[in-house]
């Protein structure tokens, strides 16, 4: 293949999108192995040579962090991968996280213009690839930083906007210090997505790269209970702290028999799995709900109630129903994710709602009480909001119950940091542009601010708070009162 | 990877560490506990803070083998290394000048109380210690009661020291002599808090509680340690873990306690039959982590 696209625009437009390897559905829904295996160099420049290099790329308006896509892409044909990657790693500190997780169908192939009339380029595969690519040479093309510019940031929590802004901060010369308070770095990538969906290597190579890079990290510190925003500041000298602790407590449903044995938050269930590895049990000693050859429930429509029934599905269960209040078009989770929990024998129960678990006289689940829904008029998301059919009633055999409905601000960092102002909702108050919170010196941003959302959008908020902080840093200027911005329920 | 500066036996099957941990030990309360991790497999397991010297750095805990992590975490000695812990968890106890507190505590819970103890006392409180024990090898820390309480107690099961009887005994018993109490904290297993707060809700004696329900992460996130307190459901990690027992929903409490009996004592068996295998692979990961740093 010649270094430059020398193809019409009609015959680019004629090439069919490549399409992803996967792990036949039979065989993965009974091992953690991930399902995506990843597309060949010469699928990768295929797919590379698709790309019409419009003026105005609509992939590059359209990503949160504003990758170069179509430089990318360019570098891509031309067969110069590390090249690609260290275009990408510009931009995004996370590649080999966000090709695998993003739901590109939204961002940047949602904006593709060859997608107007056929199918996008495969943006997130080709980011995969190039990401995969350049971990799997040992030839990492890591940015320069700046000289040290005397400043040091505290970044709370390893989640991806923590990562994200790690990345960017320790370019500019400062010091960076990520606390976490679990175990492990990553935040929701480690116990929240699963194996199969994001390998934990990934997550630990990813965060590697930064480490080589010099930031530091230590795990196991509960800001708010180990120490302190104020202590930060004041006993350890940081200049600026970024706050980003995401949407960590789970919601419940608070229907009758929650707390029978066999109901789980999604949060449970999927850190005792993916955090804890339960899945090895009793290789790994932190047990989970035995699911073999049982009827699993799991409540919700996004990623999370996808990842958990899929989760459930491959420890052996025999049934792994999904039940959403709203209709499969309403589902927030990926597209991707949906085709795969259906290629692997998940069932949808779609406008149903659980009103109520039963159990055993010895506290232990037997079914959910469910009613049907139907769809009225639009509510505050712009989506129909559902409405029960009275005397709809049905009961779902059930042994395990997972909810997976959303969840809510974490509130250690802002019940122990006074003079930072919240939302009635328990987020923290942050300005969308600058991350400034109410207290000078502390930015906040993620789904601590936005509530849940998504990997690329928290990541878009950790750039956003790295600029900010740099420019905190080098000017010492802080405009006050912050604007008030909306978390989502 | 937290060194363990000192481990030594302070009862049958019951081992206390002092661990360095100076985040935590700056930061500890009376009533607070930690969560911790032996290895790379391991389980999170939260336990008792017993006491903590900012100074020096050091957290100490108490631990009785009951399950596989415990029973490990047993075997280990002075020099060995913990991979993780965290922690303050929870809220601190409730610190005031009641007037007179009876602390009710089973074996083990009898470190969890000694803080809280100490702290009542020198809030003004005349404090009524009574702890109890299956018998003699299981009371632990008798001097260090003595040292924290106005008034002590000691009760056996089979009556093989102190006097034979549950602490509920020695309530009723002073109760029924007419001694006026006026806040109870009783830390033990739950059918000894559940039997305290039978005796001393009817009075109307405010009685807090420290839950030990099954916990995972401890910050809030997972909610596996959901307890049933009033109509509300709370989460022991953040919400407590003491709560007023008179509001304490405790058959819930021992039923989602017992949810994973039948993997913990598959666990545990599986440990007891490689026992010297799994030490040593517990020991061999702080042996590359000290050659790595030299």
């Amino acid at each position: 293949m010649p270094e430059k696209n020398t193809l019409s625009n009609k015959e680019r437009m004629k090439i069919a999108r490549t399409h992803m390897p996967e792990q036949d559905a039979e065989l993965r829904s009974h091992n953690f192995e991930e399902v995506n295996q990843g597309i060949t160099e010469l699928d990768a420049r295929v797919e590379a040579s698709r790309c019409i290099g419009c003026g105005k790329p609509g992939c590059v308006l359209q990503c949160p962090v504003g990758v170069k896509i179509r430089e990318v892409v360019d570098l891509i044909y031309a067969g110069d991968y590390l090249a690609a990657a260290a275009k990408m790693r510009e931009d995004n500190a996370l590649p080999a996280i966000t090709g695998r997780v993003c739901p590109q169908e939204n961002q940047c192939e949602g904006g593709c213009i060859v997608g107007k009339k056929g199918e996008p380029i495969a943006i997130g595969n080709l980011e995969r690839f190039i990401a995969d690519y350049e971990r799997n040479s040992g030839q990492l093309g890591l940015p320069q930083n700046d000289a040290p510019s005397g400043k040091a940031v505290a970044i709370v929590g390893s989640g991806p906007a923590g990562l994200s802004a790690a990345g960017d901060l320790i370019q500019k010369g400062h010091r960076v210090r990520v606390f976490e308070a679990l175990h492990e770095l990553g935040g929701v990538l480690v116990y929240g997505i699963p194996e199969f969906r994001l390998p934990k290597t990934i997550v630990k190579g990813e965060v590697d790269n930064l480490r080589k890079m010099g930031v530091e990290f230590e795990t196991n510190v509960i800001v708010g209970k180990s120490v302190t925003i104020d202590e930060l500041m004041r006993d350890e000298h940081y200049d600026a702290v970024f706050v980003a602790t995401g949407a960590g407590l789970p919601k419940f449903l608070g229907v009758a028999g929650e707390h029978l044995n066999g109901v789980y938050s999604a949060n449970e269930f999927l850190t005792r799995v993916n955090l804890m590895r339960a899945y090895k049990f009793p290789d790994a000693d932190q047990p989970v709900y035995d699911c073999r050859d049982r009827n699993v429930i799991v409540v919700g429509g996004g990623n999370t109630a996808m990842d958990a029934v899929r989760t459930a599905r491959r420890l052996g269960a025999k049934t792994a129903t999904l039940v959403y209040r709203r209709s499969a078009e309403e589902m927030p989770a990926r597209a991707e994710e949906v085709k795969h929990a259906r290629q692997e024998g998940v069932e949808f129960r779609m406008l149903t709602n659980p009103e109520e678990f039963l159990g055993d006289e010895k506290g232990w689940l037997t079914g959910a009480r469910c009613v049907r829904m139907e769809l009225g008029e639009p509510d505050a998301s712009g989506r129909r909001s559902p409405v029960e059919i009275k005397g709809s009633d049905f009961i779902l055999p059930a042994d395990l119950v997972i909810i997976g409905v959303g969840t809510t601000a974490n509130p250690l960092v802002q019940s122990t940091t006074p003079d930072l102002k919240t939302t009635s909702r328990n987020y923290i108050l942050a300005d969308p542009e600058t991350t400034r919170t109410s207290k000078r010196g502390v930015f906040a941003g993620g789904d601590i601010v936005t509530g849940g959302a998504t990997v690329i959008l928290a990541m878009g908020a950790g750039r956003k708070a790295a600029a900010a902080i740099h420019d905190y840093l080098t000017t010492g200027e802080w405009e006050t009162a912050p604007k008030e911005t909306a978390a989502k329920s | 990877m937290f060194k363990i500066v000192e481990a030594r036996s302070v009862g049958f099957k019951i081992k206390q560490f002092v661990i360095e941990a100076p985040r935590i030990a700056r930061k500890q309360q009376p009533g607070q506990f930690i969560i911790l991790r032996l290895h790379e497999n391991g389980e999170r397991i939260p336990l008792t803070i017993k006491c903590s010297d900012p100074e020096a750095g050091t957290v100490t805990i108490v631990v009785q083998s009951i399950g596989k992590t415990t029973t490990l975490l047993n075997c280990l000695e002075t020099g060995d290394y913990i991979l993780d812990i965290v922690g303050p968890l929870g809220h601190p106890s409730e610190i005031a000048n009641f007037g007179t507190v009876a602390i009710l505590a089973g074996s083990v819970g009898t470190a969890m109380a000694l803080p809280t103890a100490h702290a009542l006392k020198e809030a003004g409180n005349h404090v009524v210690f009574i702890e109890g024990a299956r018998n003699t090898e299981m009371v632990v820390f008798e001097q260090e009661v003595r040292d924290a309480s106005s008034e002590t107690y000691i009760m056996t099961d089979d009556g093989s020291y102190g006097e034979k009887g549950l602490v509920t005994k020695k309530l009723n018993d002073l109760l029924a002599d007419g001694r006026k109490i006026d806040f109870v904290l009783a830390v033990g297993p739950v059918p000894m808090m559940r039997a305290v707060s039978q005796v001393t809700a009817p009075l109307g004696i405010k009685t807090m509680v420290s839950l030990n329900s099954i916990m995972v992460d401890g910050t809030g996130m997972c909610g596996g340690c959901r307890v049933l307190v009033g109509d509300k459901s709370k989460f022991a990690c953040v919400d407590g873990p003491e709560f007023d027992a008179s509001t304490v929903n405790f058959e819930v409490l021992m039923q989602r306690n017992a949810m994973y009996r039948d993997k913990e004592c598959e666990s545990l068996k599986r440990f007891e039959e490689n026992k010297e295998k799994e030490l040593a692979q517990v020991r061999a990961q702080f042996a590359n982590e000290e050659t790595h740093n030299a």
